[in-house]
């Protein structure tokens, strides 16, 4: 069994709702978590990324002015200065299969749709922690890689070309979302 | 710690892409532990919300009286972006939080305002009965909680404003397949 030392990460959290980033706040600490900053919107939440360098990012995704998603599409420039491959786990009320095409084509590494459960959120991170995906660059995105279907004879309008077909054994990010409870 | 230096990443170019690897930059902080030294780090923090459960019906008067107030907006200077977008996001909230407060039924119509909200064509030509039955029964879900036969009342309350808010946007959306699609869709959450 692995276990996760909370203690020697830091997190950043970003959720315009007061009441959520409460929740965020003690569900990270009582995980062991000591290091958890917040932000109440996007625009600040990039300042503190830049500042602070989290190990792992939590966002909502609806937020005024400037949302998770677009927080998520700022991170991951991989030409900036900041670390660009941080992990970053979407959490929002959002619930249609749309969003979560939306949110993997940003960059996000994990979608966990509300309502927020300890154990959804301790599967997120231990995902994150335990198994990073690589990094994907192309001309229209940079993030992780989005391959999970095993199914090596794809021949579809979006296959790569020039490497062998090497695929990550893991569940779809919107077949994880669903079994987000 | 979380960002490995440059020597450390490795770029792998092909003809449309490239793979870009690195150690894993968090692998310090998983240990291997035997399984009698294995805490349930779940079910601490499942006891730590719980602890917070006195506080959640005060977050969820909050909550409804946002919704209320963005509506009430609505009503007297008519809709705009800003307007539209608040109404949406105290709905969001709702939808998002209500379950975890106690108020599931809550949720539910909170989310089928939220589908009026996004996919009708026209909010200026939404029935204003829409609008406001959805945030009365959420006001009432929440007010009269201790009240009401609250499981199966506000259950049913929930089923049949989803059904008349479907059948509205359905019938809106009749020559609109992409919204079509997406109302039609399964929500990826599991029903309760």
């Amino acid at each position: 069994m692995f276990r996760i030392d909370f203690n020697k990460l830091r997190f950043l959290v970003c959720d315009d709702n007061p009441h959520m980033r409460r929740i965020l706040r003690t569900l990270l600490h009582s995980f062991g978590a000591r290091e958890v900053y917040e932000a109440e919107d996007g625009a600040t939440a990039l300042e503190m990324y830049s500042h602070y360098v989290p190990d792992i990012v939590i966002t909502d995704w609806a937020m005024p002015i400037f949302d998770g998603l677009e927080l998520a599409q700022m991170i991951r420039q991989p030409e900036s200065k900041g670390n660009p491959y941080a992990p970053i786990i979407m959490l929002t009320g959002h619930s249609e299969k749309r969003r979560v095409t939306v949110a993997r084509d940003a960059g996000v590494t994990e979608f966990l749709a509300k309502p927020i459960s300890a154990k959804g959120l301790y599967q997120r991170i231990l995902n994150v922690v335990a198994n990073p995906r690589p990094f994907i660059k192309t001309k229209t995105y940079f993030g992780p890689d989005r391959r999970r279907n095993t199914n090596s004879a794809y021949m579809g309008p979006e296959r790569r070309v020039g490497e062998k077909h090497e695929v990550l054994q893991q569940p779809s990010l919107l077949d994880k979302a669903r079994s987000s409870i | 710690m979380a960002k490995n230096s440059a020597k450390d990443i490795e770029v792998t170019a092909f003809a449309t892409h490239q793979i870009i690897t690195q150690p894993n930059p968090l692998r310090k902080v998983l240990r291997r532990v035997e399984d009698k030294d294995m805490d349930d780090p779940v079910s601490r923090a499942e006891q730590a919300l719980a602890g917070l459960a006195g506080e959640f019906k005060d977050w969820m008067t909050t909550e409804v009286n946002r919704l209320s107030a963005a509506y009430v907006a609505i009503r007297n200077d008519g809709f705009t972006k800003d307007r539209r977008d608040e109404l949406f996001r105290a709905a969001h909230d709702i939808k998002g939080d209500a379950a975890t407060f106690g108020y599931p039924a809550a949720a539910g119509i909170a989310e089928s305002l939220c589908r009026v909200i996004e996919h009708a064509p026209d909010l200026e030509r939404v029935p204003a009965e829409l609008f406001t039955h959805h945030i009365n029964a959420i006001l009432a879900i929440v007010h009269e909680n201790t009240k009401l036969d609250s499981i199966s009342v506000s259950a049913e309350l929930s089923r049949r404003l989803r059904k008349v808010a479907d059948d509205y946007l359905a019938d809106v959306n009749r020559d609109r397949p992409e919204h079509l699609e997406v109302i039609l869709a399964p929500s990826i959450v599991p029903a309760e």
